[in-house]
């Protein structure tokens, strides 16, 4: 480290060009720092965006069985599109932008996330929901007190399984320049820039992995009586 | 401004001259099955023993389901990235491939490994959780019968296992289809080239047709290999129904599980 601070080239130059650069981390902080911010933003937006459309959606097939497979129809459709080819789709609609990126991700996660709420809705025993109704429970109380709670660890499970994907499809987004650490991945295959490469790919990682384990914790704290269950 | 684009999506495919002919639609397309065959039956090659000698054993499920995970959190496209700024590996001369080397030279080389990797998860996890699930009364009457490991592997679990294994494959065999069009953003072979060429020229028309022949192919992909998967139930539907029925949490309830597992 001492030597490559003084005179001599850096390790990420032309010359020595190599994957591994502690150096690169110093001086590309802030590049790294706001592609790695901007790839958490959309992320996170996406899942969220997809969580609120895949939930009207999975109630609506729940309550109306015949409309259950056209939902699960369409969106395993949506996930037989290319990401490559969803975003170009988009833009003639809402051009070179965030949203565009948002969107397609959302459309991905929501193929998920229908089918995890549906299924975790589903694990839900019917005695227990007997019971509820017995009690006196009306629809809406029914699905906020007891259903959902108890859906919680299926539909986390799913949340888990989207949020991974999302992550790593984000970096799709740099074909539209808004891919987060997509967008420095791009530049280090165009510009043969392995230190960027790397540290970009492995930062994708590490933040897959660590949202994964955000959510694991989030699950915990809300289903504090499953922890003696699950081992 | 949206339907002169699908106006011009429309005449980009009807016109004959975009089909036929050097780097055209269907060369390209070629091209891409080709790549996504071959990634499919390298992850096939390597993953389908592994997983369906682990559903035998019924262990290392932690290994099964961890690699899914992992597999998920690593982006093709970064992949992709590292293995086309590799230099040749001096331990495996062909990797990740010198110009010259295959018909698609480095850019595919490098994509047909990273996709055969990322077909990897749903093949190991559905193969696994198919033998594994095989209901236990059937596999002890085979050890009843006096079945060696092997005869019960071949005889039992396997036809059993067969139809969730192979929605594994189908459900690989979409998704690197579809994601072979990546490929492009390394300037690899593929019908990603018309997608990307259409967007970059701001020629949408082109982008969207290009698209459009992707989840075209990838339907007609997805319904062959329901097909197949039809035709190797070892049980007709109809009986396979009544069952369900009756043992509820048997091995049938699993194939109800798969779309979520592969997703």
């Amino acid at each position: 480290m001492a030597a490559s601070s003084a005179a001599g080239p850096s390790c990420y130059s032309r010359l020595t060009n190599e994957w591994i650069c502690g150096q690169y981390f110093t001086n590309y902080r802030h590049e790294l720092v706001d592609a790695t911010v901007e790839h958490i933003q959309l992320t996170v937006v996406s899942v969220l965006l997809g969580v609120a459309i895949a939930f009207p959606l999975a109630l609506l097939a729940r309550s109306y069985p015949r409309l259950e497979s056209t939902v699960l129809g369409v969106s395993t459709g949506i996930y037989t599109i290319p990401s490559l080819a969803l975003l170009p789709l988009l833009v003639p609609f809402t051009g070179l932008s965030k949203e565009t990126v948002v969107i397609g991700l959302a459309l991905y996660a929501l193929t998920i996330l229908v089918r995890a709420i549906l299924e975790g809705l589903r694990s839900v025993p019917d005695e227990v929901r007997e019971s509820a109704v017995g009690l006196g429970y009306g629809a809406g109380r029914l699905l906020l007190k007891i259903e959902l709670p108890l859906a919680l660890p299926v539909i986390m499970a799913g949340l888990r399984v989207a949020t991974v994907s999302t992550v790593a499809l984000t970096t799709v987004g740099s074909l539209v320049s808004y891919g987060g650490l997509g967008n420095l991945i791009k530049d280090g295959v165009t510009t043969n820039f392995r230190a960027e490469l790397f540290a970009a790919a492995a930062l994708c990682v590490v933040l897959a992995i660590a949202l994964d384990i955000l959510i694991v914790l989030l699950q915990r704290a809300l289903t504090p009586w499953t922890r003696g269950a699950q081992a | 401004m949206s339907t002169t684009v699908f106006g011009d999506t429309w005449r980009y495919l009807t016109n004959a001259g975009n089909w036929r002919g050097d780097g055209k639609m269907l060369d390209l397309l070629l091209q891409q099955l080709l790549l996504s065959v071959s990634a499919l039956v390298m992850a096939l090659l390597i993953g389908l023993p592994i997983a369906l000698w682990l559903g035998h054993l019924g262990r290392g499920g932690f290994l099964a389901v961890n690699i899914s995970n992992i597999g998920r959190a690593v982006p093709t496209f970064a992949l992709l990235a590292l293995f086309v700024a590799a230099d040749p590996w001096p331990w495996l001369p062909y990797f990740p491939g010198t110009r010259e080397f295959g018909p698609y030279g480095r850019a595919g080389l490098s994509t047909m490994v990273a996709l055969a990797l990322f077909a990897l998860p749903p093949i190991i996890t559905n193969a696994y959780v198919a033998v594994r699930e095989v209901p236990a009364d059937v596999k002890q009457a085979a050890d009843g019968m006096g079945m060696t490991g092997w005869q019960k592997f071949f005889r039992v679990e396997l036809p059993l296992a067969l139809p969730l294994v192979m929605s594994g494959i189908r459900l690989a065999l979409v998704q690197v289809w579809a994601t072979a069009t990546l490929a492009a953003l390394v300037a690899g072979p593929g019908l990603g080239l018309v997608i990307t060429d259409g967007f970059y020229r701001t020629n949408y028309g082109k982008g969207i047709a290009g698209a459009v022949v992707v989840a075209l192919v990838a339907l007609v992909l997805e319904v062959l290999a329901a097909l197949v998967q039809r035709g190797l139930d070892p049980l007709p539907r109809e009986s396979s129904r009544n069952r369900k029925r009756r043992m509820s949490g048997g091995g049938p309830s699993v194939s109800a599980d798969a779309g979520a597992l592969g997703d």
